[in-house]
């Protein structure tokens, strides 16, 4: 395997959690809910698949038990924004709080454990063509998800009535509850279904990426995953292609830090979130077309009438 | 059983009040229960958690060195949420102003003058705002998200100030450790009682906060930023431009992270180091709230905030739980303060599946009110 190759299979590994966390995000976003504890739900997801995986001696429970983590913790944020109408900018930086502290909690007896990595399954046939094959279809299962996915996402919103009926939740929620949709009960799911999705790219951080517990190990990819949202306009192609080009990002500067260019290690280590600023700036400039794409419910709350 | 929500006539001064209070008694609740889950007593855990640390003057005068920074920052984004500005980046401001302040004393350590304290921290305080003044560029001029562009810049800021600690900055004698050299005496706040160290900071916090209050209460601009908050509409038919209130509570709330930043290394490190801070500015958004962004309550909010800091050192040393804890206290907090607010605006009512009956009527009457 070539040096052009390896450096590929590194940017597929740290692409796969924040396209996970993002498509997650933008199916809670599309029905009009804007969590922001991505960060917390994520980290949960790694410690508990770390956990879990140390447990049992299976990564496969270690996944579970990241999607679920994810998805219970998402269910508080749920309760407090859909049923007790809280503020969601505020909820959302509450969760995040919070699940740093519990992550450091669970996994303070695991810091320094050398974890169970993911093995990749190779797809009889399609792993045997030269070049692209040990990159997308000598994967780990995360990975595959991943592209299902995004696969999925864009024909469950665009193609089926149930993906309708949340894109119509997002962009007016009054109407939405005038013609019968479950609002709050729809948004509950799509809240659970970001929950998972971070949860699960939280498992990849801790059986895949570095297959170990680190506090914090996170380092602000949930964030990352909030801007690529933006970025994408909420399409999930978008989503897809952005990811890969924030994965790329952050390891052309391992290895530009590798190549020791005598640029200081700490503003290469810097680059992937001075990215996500100047692609945050080049998409958003333009307010006609954000005001286009953006769910016009995001963000606000909602009671029923009765 | 369902939870439903009847919209209140009008906020309830009442529960305003009351509110945080009840978000205190279930945070204490939930912690007793984490003890419990972590095989400890809780009632003694919580006893030294919450209540030892009020019973030493060593600790009294740590919850005061703890709640300066909190303070002073707290009330800088209470400005920011008051107007709709979601500055989640005051972390990095205050890196940003200690860094900046730390010029005089680094930079130019054979200087020695009684003007090098004022100097460090106006610098403090510009390094801070101007910090601020990126995300605020971006949202006013380029329609930039500025949750996300200024959370970016913390880590930004954390990588510079690690560079310069061991790089240019670092200290001819520190033995190779990556810290500046040590302030000289006339660059260190200076402790204000005999009994302690509490500094000068935590006279800038409650000034700052009283300062704040009385501009929100009794001034022009006050008004304009709970209007514009409030809704940017009306504030535009009075007049107010919403891209100048971007402005003024970003640079405001980054320069007071700024000051926060250079008192407390100034006062309380006396020198630069690659962390500086256990996370005040996410704390101080806590406080924020807990505080219901008055200023004069986020005195008192950072003063409980900064107890779990001290307590959560407590208990490290007597029960060997990890400071961790304090991190879940404070996730909880904010939790439980943002639930308990829904009782200000929103009646809360539980209905269960078979008394349906009573509570159509419920809703009637409610109709009728």
């Amino acid at each position: 395997m070539g040096i052009i190759e390896a450096i590929l299979l590194t940017v597929v590994t740290a692409a796969t959690p924040l396209v996970l966390a993002a498509i997650g995000e933008l199916v809670t976003e599309r029905a009009g809910v804007l969590n922001l504890g991505v960060e917390g739900m994520m980290i949960m997801g790694a410690v508990l698949a770390f956990v879990a995986t140390q447990a049992t001696g299976s990564p496969y429970v270690g996944i579970l038990a990241g999607i679920g983590g994810g998805a219970l913790f998402s269910l508080l944020f749920g309760f407090l924004t859909l049923t007790l109408v809280a503020n969601q900018v505020a909820t959302g930086l509450a969760l995040t709080i919070l699940g740093l502290g519990i992550s450091g909690q669970i996994g303070e007896a695991y810091v320094g454990m050398s974890g169970t990595k993911l093995p990749p399954i190779a797809i009889p046939g399609l792993s045997e063509i030269p070049y692209l094959g040990p990159l997308l279809f000598k994967q780990d299962l995360i990975f595959y998800i991943s592209i299902a996915l995004v696969i999925g996402v864009n024909w469950f919103l665009f193609k089926t009535r149930a993906g309708l009926k949340i894109r119509a939740i997002g962009d007016n929620h009054g109407s939405a509850h005038a013609l019968g949709i479950g609002v709050i009960r729809t948004r509950y799911l799509a809240v659970l279904f970001g929950g998972a999705c971070a949860g699960l790219a939280g498992a990849q951080l801790s059986l895949v990426y570095t297959p170990q517990w680190v506090e914090n190990m996170s380092a602000g990819r949930g964030w990352i995953a909030l801007a690529l949202v933006v970025f994408a306009s909420w399409r999930p192609w978008r989503v897809l292609a952005g990811g890969y080009l924030f994965g790329a990002v952050s390891i052309s500067q391992l290895h530009a830090q590798a190549l020791g260019l005598g640029i200081p290690s700490q503003f290469l280590s810097a680059l992937p979130y001075v990215a996500t600023v100047v692609v945050l700036v080049l998409i958003s400039h333009n307010r006609r077309m954000t005001l286009i794409n953006t769910p016009a419910s995001l963000g606000k709350p909602f009671v029923p009438d009765r | 059983m369902r939870i439903e929500l009847e919209k209140r006539p009008q906020a309830s001064v009442f529960y305003a009040v009351l509110s945080p209070f009840i978000a205190l008694v279930l945070t204490v609740i939930a912690g007793g229960i984490m003890f419990w889950l972590l095989g400890k007593d809780p009632v003694s855990a919580l006893y030294s958690f919450f209540v030892e640390p009020l019973l030493d003057v060593w600790s009294l005068h740590e919850i005061a060195i703890k709640a300066a920074p909190l303070i002073l920052i707290g009330v800088g984004l209470s400005i920011c949420y008051r107007s709709n500005n979601w500055n989640i980046g005051a972390e990095g401001q205050f890196i940003m102003g200690a860094i900046a302040g730390s010029i005089v004393p680094v930079v130019f350590h054979e200087w020695h003058s009684p003007l090098v304290l004022p100097l460090m921290l106006i610098f403090g305080m510009i390094g801070g705002a101007l910090y601020a003044a990126i995300p605020a560029f971006l949202k006013a001029n380029l329609n930039t998200n500025e949750i996300l562009s200024s959370l970016m810049l913390v880590y930004v800021a954390q990588f510079f100030l690690d560079w310069i600690v061991r790089g240019p900055w670092r200290s001819p004698e520190g033995y190779n450790f990556p810290v500046t050299r040590n302030f000289a005496p006339e660059a260190i706040l200076p402790e204000i009682l005999d009994s302690g160290r509490t500094n000068l900071g935590f006279v800038f916090a409650i000034v700052a906060a009283v300062l704040i209050w009385f501009m929100m209460r009794y001034t022009l601009k006050g008004f304009e930023i709970t209007v514009l908050g409030q809704s940017e509409r009306a504030g535009r038919f009075a007049g107010f431009s919403s891209r100048r209130m971007i402005w003024f509570s970003m640079l405001l709330s980054g320069a007071l992270a700024g000051l926060a930043g250079i008192s407390e290394v100034s006062g309380n490190i006396n020198k630069l180091q690659p962390i500086i801070s256990p996370g005040y500015g996410f704390t101080a958004i806590i406080v924020a709230f807990l505080g219901r962004l008055n200023p004069l309550g986020i005195i008192a909010a950072g003063l409980f905030l900064a107890l779990t800091y001290v307590g959560g050192e407590a208990v490290q040393l007597t029960l060997t739980v990890s400071d961790k804890v304090t991190r879940v206290f404070q996730g909880l907090l904010l939790f439980f303060v943002l639930s308990c607010d829904t009782l200000i605006l929103y009646k809360i009512r539980l209905v269960f599946p078979g008394r349906t009956a009573a509570v159509a009527q419920d809703g009637l009457q409610g109709g009728a009110e």
